[in-house]
């Protein structure tokens, strides 16, 4: 008699069914994560009972009594959270700055180490691998307190450099545009302008799709706005835009933008430490695009400007992309080093704080929220532009 | 040429071939002065080059006060560790060099020129003009790279399979001996105090334990990134990105500030555990990411053939997939630990006296004013061509990882 | 414990995939020693059919018996299922970090339990046995695609399985190299081994298989031995196949 050797499935023994190991798996698993976030949680109450600090952000509303030597408008009987604020747009600040400057120098430098020539070759490979192989914290403390510290002169011998831009130890200080009396009239010549360049981008899109032919709409939008700009310009009484020259009375300049050594150094800094990264990858996404290519397009007769933007950039940008986008978010991460050197920006601003009220977890929240969202908004933009970027694959 | 003057034929009849003079003339006009836009630029580089490098060496020469760094080299270099005690600093160097030289002599390649690059340092090091007990230390790492070879060389002949798991052991090992040898133990050895105030020995040790822990941690979050069971994987993913997320100065803030209200009173962790729990936790989160491309790269085929074969999934992931994934990633582990140990040097902003917080309270000294140039150079180099080498040996590991595709 | 109704008995076997529904109530029954070839286009469910067979594709409803133990979710079913029956697939799969010996002797001794010097010497034999020896300590890309397949067939038959399948083994080799692969299996059969291959070789399929299955859209539209199969074929799919693919 024919007896299989079957397992009933009504006798299935439970810590054998591939099913229930899983779900029980994922259940002692989220058991332990819990219990471990259960037990900080307990500390953490007890710990704040005891030294009177409820988790409360109210105290973002008390003054903040202490001074941030640059920055926007701020003043020390202003709110806590209008510090924080201050710190957070110093960050922004030179992040933008920071990742325009480095972009600038990485794609030079980057062509540069695939240049014919031997000397400026050989040269962008030192810069790069001397720079990548220093830590930028050491990079940082040579620039502010090797450099410009010690290097430059005190502020009654600034360096002078053409077109009033005066650089010393307090560093530097260079004309700035201010707003006069007529800029409020030109500002609605400006707006005016900026409506009509959308209005001219989407009807020049619309021309182009109707024709059928390629096109550049924005620099139709560009040439509107400036057009505007130029009009008000001249039909404003006086000038809506005055130049701000820095002259130095008695100790210090008055007039002008004034950068401080501090943001100089993180400035300069953060783009030679990440202008070398990006050289690498522009070389990488250069180096990626096959000879083939090249070869086919000009055979079939494209023009060097035309090879250029349709067959090379958009393939090298593909490889260049991902990489660029990270290297964007960690020199914006990398601006936090600024402590170090005095820069006000977002963490130097939280800790302050934090030295002064002792509000630990809330100033902990606010600054890990800051970095989080900084993070989260460039993945997210640099995922859409990768996903437009993306041949479409089978 | 007419058969009366008395040369042979065959003389005269080839070309002479270009002399090397001429070759190299022709060299630059290719690569230096190829048209008018290269001369010009070779010759603003060129000049550039030459002002900065003449500048350069005018001030190491005649202003720089190179006096700062001999006079301070152990204080930069090993902080405040009690000098009776700094034997077990160099003991612990020879033991790393004796692995070193040991598994130079067996492997041959990359491992043994760096072997033989530490030994020919130390050599080098010990002419230099420092106290003579200091020099003996030094040239005793020339000795332990030596004998490290020579045992190297002695298993080659007698060992059997069974000494490569010896020196996988010796070098996993290493690392805790040498934190227990540094530290002491109570009782056996004694304990060194003050332990975040050892200079440029705390950003060795950070790294290496930093790099020793967070790449299994790595590992282990890779693999529970790409887990069949929901809960693991959004644990893991949510860990990675928010660590990714910020910077790791931020970290080290709150470890020294939260950490302690997370924590009942009757657990205390010293600065530096602290930091270097945090540098791991952080490196893991990148390591997680490097490891997770090299298990994307990983075929189905691979686990299904496993799988077919009888091997269950722990046995499939230790034995086929990590080995793979791991070595189809080494470049960009390489990449991870040099950047650990760059970032090492942010140690000093919760308090801890590395290298970095050690010369900033050298150059505050009155006596050393004005030396910070001398100090950054210094710094800078050391660092240098540490990093420098990691990464030259990441290029060689990756080159010969990239052959027949094993 | 043998017995006459098969060594593998597939019950009205369903599939899905999401809502595509992949294998629609095969019934098939293989008896111990026959070789059954599986043909049918692409998209049939023939391969998945086979990977269910040892549960790397898990079956919605129906019943799948191999060698009268059943397969379900009871991880120990699994387990043993897959010590019985061995798999060569279409793109080798083999580990190409260990050598050739390493492949073959990998799973007796981690599975199996044997010591290390007997695996490797069963794999030598089985090297032997697929006539490459010579490449034992050789690594697998090193090899041309017909000796890895060999290697492939060989790290099956280390488990010794009861059954053998063979998910179109030649499909991603060269044509030079198909016979070598076809020759071993030939071997294979002739000794005795159960074997399902899916398959477009109808040649082989003529002198080795017992019977020939069709499946067509996630059915087995019909079985016979391969003398009825490609002289009368009963149904209009078969016969529609069958010209495309015959010359």
């Amino acid at each position: 008699m024919f007896r299989p050797r079957v397992i009933p499935s009504h006798s299935l023994r439970l810590w054998r069914d591939t099913r229930v190991l899983r779900v029980v798996g994922q259940a002692v698993f989220l058991a332990a994560v819990a219990a471990g976030a259960w037990w900080l949680l307990v500390n953490l109450q007890a710990n704040l009972r005891s030294s009177g600090l409820n988790l409360s952000f109210r105290f973002l509303r008390h003054t903040a009594g202490f001074p941030i030597s640059e920055g926007i408008r701020y003043s020390p009987t202003d709110s806590n959270g209008h510090a924080f604020w201050v710190g957070f747009v110093n960050t922004a600040r030179i992040a933008a700055i920071g990742i325009v400057l480095a972009t600038v120098v990485g794609v030079l430098v980057g062509v540069a180490r695939l240049s014919a020539n031997w000397l400026v070759r050989k040269l962008a490979a030192l810069y790069v691998e001397a720079i990548r192989n220093i830590p930028l914290p050491v990079q940082l403390f040579f620039w502010y307190f090797a450099v410009i510290l010690t290097g430059l002169p005190a502020a009654s011998n600034s360096i002078r450099l053409p077109g009033a831009i005066y650089l010393s130890r307090r560093g530097l200080c260079m004309p700035w545009l201010i707003p006069t009396a007529s800029f409020a009239t030109w500002r609605w010549f400006l707006v005016g302008g900026a409506v009509s360049a959308v209005v001219v981008y989407a009807f020049r899109r619309l021309q182009l799709k109707r024709i059928d032919r390629p096109g550049i709409p924005i620099l139709w939008s560009v040439a509107t706005l400036l057009l505007a700009g130029t009009v008000g310009w001249c039909i404003t009484a006086g000038r809506p835009l005055a130049l701000d020259v820095p002259v130095f009375e008695r100790f210090n300049f008055e007039g002008g933008i004034w950068l401080s050594a501090s943001f100089l150094a993180l400035l300069v800094g953060l783009t030679t430490y990440t202008g070398a990264f990006i050289a690498e990858i522009v070389r990488a996404g250069i180096q990626a695009v096959d000879r083939g290519q090249v070869e086919a397009a000009k055979a079939l007769g494209l023009r060097r400007r035309n090879l250029l933007r349709l067959v090379v950039l958009p393939q090298a940008m593909r490889v260049i992309l991902p990489p660029l986008g990270s290297q964007y978010l960690s020199l914006a991460k990398n601006s936090s080093l600024g402590i170090l050197i005095g820069y006000y920006d977002l963490l130097n601003v939280s800790t302050t704080i934090f030295n002064q009220t002792g509000r630990a977890v809330e100033m902990m929240l606010l600054i890990m929220g800051s970095y989080l969202s900084l993070s989260f908004l460039f993945s997210f933009t640099l995922n859409y532009y990768n996903r437009r970027m993306q041949p479409v694959e089978k | 040429m007419p058969d009366d003057i008395g040369i042979a034929p065959s003389d005269n009849v080839q070309p002479l071939p270009p002399v090397d003079g001429i070759r190299a003339l022709r060299w630059a006009r290719q690569n230096l002065f190829g048209s008018w836009f290269h001369t010009v630029l070779t010759l603003a580089s060129a000049a550039l080059v030459a002002t900065v490098a003449f500048g350069l060496i005018r001030w190491a020469i005649h202003e720089a006060r190179w006096e700062v760094i001999p006079a301070n080299l152990k204080l930069l270099l090993v902080g405040t560790y009690p000098t009776d005690q700094m034997w077990r600093v160099w003991m612990t160097l020879y033991l790393a060099v004796l692995l070193l030289g040991f598994s130079g002599a067996r492997r041959g390649g990359s491992i043994r020129r760096i072997s033989e690059v530490a030994a020919g340092a130390s050599i080098l090091l010990g002419i230099l003009p420092l106290s003579l007990g200091v020099r003996v230390w030094i040239l005793g790492t020339a000795l332990s790279v030596a004998i490290g070879f020579g045992l190297g060389c002695l298993t080659l002949r007698n060992g059997g399979s069974s000494v490569k798991r010896v020196e996988l052991a010796a070098w996993l090992l290493s690392v805790p001996a040498s934190v227990i040898l540094l530290n002491g133990v109570g009782g056996i050895l004694p304990v060194v105090e003050a332990r975040a105030q050892w200079g440029f020995l705390l950003n060795l040790l950070g790294a290496t334990v930093g790099i020793c822990l967070s790449l299994p941690l790595g590992v282990l979050l890779a693999l529970g990134r790409r887990s069949q069971l929901p809960a693991v994987r959004w644990v893991c993913v949510a860990y990675i990105e928010i660590i990714r997320g910020v910077p790791l100065i931020t970290l080290l803030f709150m470890a020294n500030i939260m950490l302690q209200i997370l924590l009942p009173d009757s657990i205390r962790i010293e600065l530096v555990v602290r930091a270097m729990l945090t540098i791991t936790a952080f490196s893991a989160a990148y390591m997680a990411e490097n490891v997770r491309g090299g298990l994307q790269a990983i075929p189905k085929g691979q686990r299904e053939a496993a799988h077919a074969l009888g091997l269950n999934s722990i046995l499939t992931t230790a034995l086929i997939v990590l080995p793979q994934a791991i070595r189809a990633v080494i470049p960009a582990i390489v990449g991870q630990a040099i950047a650990l140990f760059k970032d090492t040097t942010l140690f000093g902003f919760i308090g801890i006296l590395e290298l970095l917080s050690v010369s900033r309270s050298v150059a505050a000294n009155l006596e050393w004013r004005g030396t910070v140039f001398e100090l950054y150079v210094f710094i800078g180099l050391l660092f240098w061509i540490l990093c420098y080498s990691m990464s030259y040996v990441g290029r060689r590991i990756e080159k010969a990882l990239g052959v027949g595709q094993r | 414990m043998s017995n006459d109704a098969g060594i593998i008995i597939c019950r009205d076997v369903h599939k899905w995939y999401g809502s595509y529904h992949a294998l629609r109530g095969i019934s098939l029954s293989v008896r111990r020693g026959e070789v059954i070839v599986i043909c049918g286009p692409s998209g049939s469910g023939k391969s998945t059919f086979i990977r269910t067979i040892n549960r790397l594709e898990e079956h919605q409803r129906g019943q799948i018996l191999v060698d009268g133990v059943e397969l379900t979710h009871d991880l120990r079913s699994v387990e043993t299922i897959r010590r019985d029956v061995g798999m060569v697939f279409q793109q080798f799969n083999l580990f190409p970090h260990l050598t050739v010996l390493q492949n073959v002797s990998l799973a007796p001794i981690w599975v199996l339990k044997m010591s290390r010097r007997k695996a490797s010497e069963i794999g030598l034999r089985l090297l032997e046995r697929v006539g490459i020896p010579e490449q034992a300590s050789k690594f697998p890309s090193q090899l041309s695609g017909g000796q890895q397949q060999r290697v492939a067939i060989a790290r099956a038959l280390a488990m010794t399985p009861k059954i053998m399948l063979f998910d179109e083994p030649t499909s991603a080799l060269d044509p030079e190299m198909i016979k070598e692969v076809l020759d071993v299996m030939k071997a294979l059969a002739v000794g005795g081994m159960t074997m399902i291959v899916v398959t477009h070789e109808m040649a082989f399929a003529r002198d080795v298989a017992d019977r020939i299955a069709f499946f067509d859209a996630g059915q087995l539209i019909e079985q016979s031995p391969p003398g009825q199969f490609f002289a009368a074929p009963q149904h209009e799919r078969t016969r529609r196949f069958l010209s495309q693919v015959l010359q």
